[in-house]
Formats: C-alpha cells, structure tokens, sequence
C-alpha cells in the first residue's frame, strides 16, 4: 500500500517537473525542473523495480549503509569543492581565467564563488554531519536508527538539493543572500529533508537504550533544530511566480540585513561549530581512547556556546544602517564567545593528557589535535575581528576570507578528514587504514596548505585595510581600487598554492580511503558478518 | 504602547533575567556535589555497544 502512495506521489513531481520545465520563466529553473523530473523518474523506477521484495529490518544491528554512502558522499562532494576553490583562487589571480568569451558568465567568478561556498559547506559539511550524527546516535543511544529508510530519504534528498544548488548557481538563480543563495523552491525542500532528519534523530534518540543523552547528542541536536529555525526564518519569500527562480523577500532594508547575518553567523555557529563539536566530543575521545578530559566541562561548554552564539550576528553589520545598540551588542556576544570557545578547545584537548605520545604514533590524532588548535585560533581570530575598531580595519578585506578559511580548512575539515579515517575501516569492516604513510601525507599537505592560505590572507587583507583608508596631507585618498588589486597579486599566487596543497592532500585521501575499502583484509575475529544493506 | 516597544522592554527586563538565570541555573547543576560518579559514567558510555545495538533497556 505504502508503495503504491510512493509511486503516485514520485509519478505526479515527475509529470510536475515536466510542466514546470515547459513553463519555465528562467533556464535555471527550467534545468532544475528537469533535474526533479529525473529524480522523481529514477526514483519511481527503482520503486517499481523493489517492489513485493521481502524487507527484513534486523533491529540488532545498527543501521550503517546510510553512513557508508555518507563517507562515500562526504568525500566526494569535499573533492569538488575544494577544486572550485583553487579555480576561483586562481581565477582572482588571472582575470582570464573566468573565460568570459567562452562560457558567457557561466563559469565567471560570481557564479562559481557561492558554489565554492555551497559545496564545502552544505555539500562536504553538510554529508559528514548528516554522516556523524547517524552514527554517533546510534552508538551512544544503543539503538538502530528510528524510521526505517527515512534516514535514506534524508540522504537522497540532501544530494538531490546540491545538485539542484549547484546547477542553479551557475546558470544564475540566486537569492543574493550570503551563504543562503538558494532560490525558493530549493529552500522549501531543504526545509522538508531537514525536518526529515530532525525526526531521525529525535526518534533515535527517544527510543535510546542508554539512560544519558551523551554530550555529543546535544550539540548534534542543537544545530539541527537551529539550522531549521534560521533557515526558516532567513528564507521568508514569496515567490513572484511558480514558474520561476525569482523571490521577494519579506524583510526589506536593514531589517533584512539583520535576518541575513542573525542567520550567516549562526550558521556559522549552529552548522560549522556546535555540529562539528557533535563531532569532536565523540571522535576524539574514540580515536584517543579515553573519555573527554571533563565531561562538566563539556556540559558548561554547549549551554555557554548555545546561549551567545545566537546574538553575535550583528558584527557583520558594523557601521552600517543597523542601530548603533544592536552592533554593539553583537560585539559584546562575540567577545564573550572566547571563553566557551576556549573552554571546549581545552576540553578536547586535554582529552590526549596522559595519551600524548599517540601524537607521534598515530596520524589520525594528530589530524584531530591540529583541528582543535584551529578551532581555538580561529574562535580567537574572529571576537577579536568582531570589536569594532578592529572591524573597520578588516571589514570587506581578504582578511575575513583567510579567518574563515582557517576555520573551515582547518577546524571543519580536519575533524572531518579524522571522522572518515575513524569510520573508514570500521564501516567496511575493514583491519584498520590501508596506509597511515599517506594519511601523514595528507596530514602535511593540508596544514601547510592552510598556512599558505591564511598567513597571505593576513599579508593582503591588511595591507588593502591599510591602502583603503591612507589619506595625503589634503584628505585625499592615496590609492584608488585598482592598485589594491595589483598589489594583492602576489599574495593570491601564494593562496591559490595553499589551496592546491589541500586539495592534493584531500586527493590522497580518497585514495587510501578507496584502498581501504579494496585491498585490506577483513578485520578478524569480528564475530557475524556484516549484511550489505 | 507600540509592539516594539512594548517587546523592547520585555527582551530588557524579564527576558534577560529569565535567560542569565537559566543559565547560571544550568551551569550550578552541572557543577552539583555528586554529580561525578554519573557524568564519568556518561563520559564513558561511548567505549559501549560499538558494533551492535544493547538487547534491552539499561537502567539509570
């Protein structure tokens, strides 16, 4: 019966994306109705193909085929994103790289930078928090997944909206709003797959079999219902037609500004903090084998970040038409953000006191330890950036990029890359990595790459601070936009450098995980084997 | 009185003593003498139930 709701249901979006493409008012959307279509037809025809299958669901195991295909996605969407970065790196260095002649904008530089954006943060961040939240709830609950295969429409559907993102983008439908360029309709579905995963995790986490909701559960919890909130509330629009990309939003002038960056910034909190710390809190004590340094500690530490993270957004609006009270609040949050900041970056890594010497034996660790460091770094870099004297200076410089590149680099992707070499072998069963020679590779690559990335960042960022505000003995201004770009040139060679270094080394990584996977012996004395899903 | 006024006020007042108290509320319970036996046991719940599910509810 259920099969046949399904099959009504995928028949009736695929004959709608039919429509739509024909109705279309913009090739953008017109190729996304296209790609519903298709999606709703594939899926259709592997309902058909499974149908009166007999499904056995063994409540015994944990249900890992939706992190598997999280690794493999993870992976992959980090790849792409990563290389759009160098191209767009390089593409700021050499002007002639957008190809205007050629691909009429489609590949410029606007066009390419929120799919960047998109594909490292809600693509490769997005599947490795979706990845570890399903496994880490599972572990510390003591029970399988909750809804069946709804975790897999969770999975799905977060593809099919990149897909529907990045071909969006680079035909031209966005919002304008950083970060959260999605047009209606893709904003609507990103609503529906994320509640989905609210339910999964919920679920998971009222049918647990552990009496204590562990500490990771908490900030996992916390970014999805934040998340859902932001991303409801920043994507107020109504639509001009429904036929077309085009949106009005609800909020105008500054009121919208301040929903854009109440968002922006949590989004930063919510999706890049409290989510990886999920991670943090479960990954390092696992690979560390030995439980967090204080779990007091980890408690004060979610309830400080929970209650100031939300209120820090207006220092992206320094100076400008929003209310002089509301900026100064929003610095005052930021500031007061160093000390949960800190405490967790303590907590995470006094979690290796006493298991130090693992920092010389196992690469992973180190991964780990060098995550955390950027972490706290970076959540020094940016309260300080957020004090309105430091702000003038740094505000619409590349010095914002280089922080939140040592932040999203550093921070987001080495817990990640530590996360998939955790899950690796033991998803696939597999007698530990298939290199940690390469794993060090990997290692080196990124961090110097991140160096790179950031230290020319800080050389240009206030360097261009500088250049803009420096006035002659008359008030003139000395240098116009244009030799600020000149000067920056050097610097922007170095940076691209940086990002092919972590590129390479992410490159690396597929490989050894691949190799893993292929070549490595199953891991012995591991009692029942593991049923393909 | 206007809406945002109105609102103004109540974010100023109770709001912000409500939220600080919570707060302060949470962070005291976290911090509760006897509280360590339980939040070691926590901190080491993750070494369990790695590879399969528990068979049946565990007790608090």
């Amino acid at each position: 019966m259920w099969d046949y709701v399904k099959l009504v249901v995928l028949g009736v979006v695929a004959l709608f994306g039919a429509i739509a493409a024909n109705y279309a008012h913009d090739l953008a959307y017109q190729v996304n109705a296209l790609v519903v279509m298709l999606a709703a037809g594939v899926t259709f025809l592997w309902t058909i193909r499974t149908m009166g299958e007999p499904r056995t669901v063994n409540a015994n195991e944990y249900m890992d085929g939706v992190v598997r295909a999280g690794v493999i996605a993870t992976s992959f969407w980090g790849v792409v994103g990563f290389l759009v970065g160098v191209v767009i790196a390089f593409q700021l260095a050499f002007p002639a790289l957008n190809l205007g002649n050629v691909t009429e904008g489609v590949l410029n530089f606007g066009r390419l930078r929120p799919l960047h954006t998109s594909a490292v943060i809600f693509a490769f961040g997005g599947n490795a928090l979706i990845m570890s939240a399903f496994y880490i709830v599972q572990r510390t609950c003591a029970t399988r997944l909750w809804g069946g295969n709804l975790a897999w429409f969770v999975f799905w559907g977060w593809q099919v909206m990149i897909v529907l993102a990045a071909t969006s983008y680079v035909l031209g439908g966005t919002q304008g709003k950083e970060y959260a360029e999605t047009v209606w309709y893709i904003d609507w579905w990103i609503a529906i797959v994320w509640v989905a995963f609210l339910f999964v995790f919920m679920g998971t986490l009222i049918k647990r079999k552990e009496p204590h909701i562990y500490v990771a559960n908490w900030f996992l919890l916390s970014m999805i219902l934040t998340v859902a909130m932001l991303h409801i509330g920043n994507n107020l629009q109504i639509p001009v037609s429904i036929w077309g990309s085009l949106s009005v939003p609800l909020f105008s002038g500054v009121q919208d500004a301040m929903v854009q960056w109440w968002y922006g910034h949590n989004a930063v909190g919510f999706f890049l903090t409290a989510g990886f710390l999920g991670m943090m809190y479960y990954f390092v004590p696992k690979q560390a084998e030995r439980p967090v340094y204080s779990y007091k500690l980890s408690i004060i530490h979610f309830w400080a970040l929970i209650f100031l993270y939300i209120w820090a957004g207006p220092h992206h609006l320094h100076y400008t038409a929003l209310p002089d009270w509301a900026a100064t609040l929003g610095m005052v949050f930021s500031v007061m953000l160093w000390m949960p900041s800190w405490g967790g970056m303590i907590n995470g890594l006094m979690t290796l006191s006493g298991a130090w010497d693992k920092l010389r034996t196992d690469p992973i660790i180190r991964m780990m330890v060098v995550s955390i460091g950027f972490y706290g770094m970076s959540t020094f870099e940016g309260p300080m950036m957020s004090i309105k004297a430091v702000n003038s200076l740094s505000h619409y410089t590349d010095w914002t990029i280089g922080h939140v590149h040592s932040g999203a680099l550093g921070w987001n992707g080495m817990i990640t890359f530590g996360a998939l070499y955790f899950l690796t072998p033991r998803l696939w069963n597999r007698d530990g990595l298939y290199s940690l020679r390469l794993v060090s590779w990997h290692f080196w690559l990124a961090t110097i790459g991140i160096v790179l990335y950031a230290s020319a960042m800080w050389v240009t960022g206030i360097m261009e601070g500088l250049m803009w505000r420096e006035v002659d003995a008359n008030g003139f201004l000395v240098n116009a936009f244009a030799d600020t770009v000149a000067a920056k040139y050097p610097m922007y060679v170095v940076r691209g450098l940086g990002g092919v270094m972590f590129l390479a080394g992410s490159l690396i990584m597929v490989y050894n995980l691949w190799m893993t996977v292929r070549a490595q012996p199953e891991k012995a004395g591991a009692g029942a084997a593991v049923p393909a899903e | 009185m206007e809406t945002y006024t109105l609102l103004r006020h109540f974010a100023d007042s109770w709001a912000l003593v409500l939220l600080t108290a919570v707060f302060l509320g949470v962070i005291v319970w976290a911090l509760r003498p006897g509280s360590r036996p339980l939040h070691d046991e926590a901190a080491r719940s993750i070494f369990r139930d790695d590879t399969k599910p528990a068979a049946s509810q565990k007790e608090a």
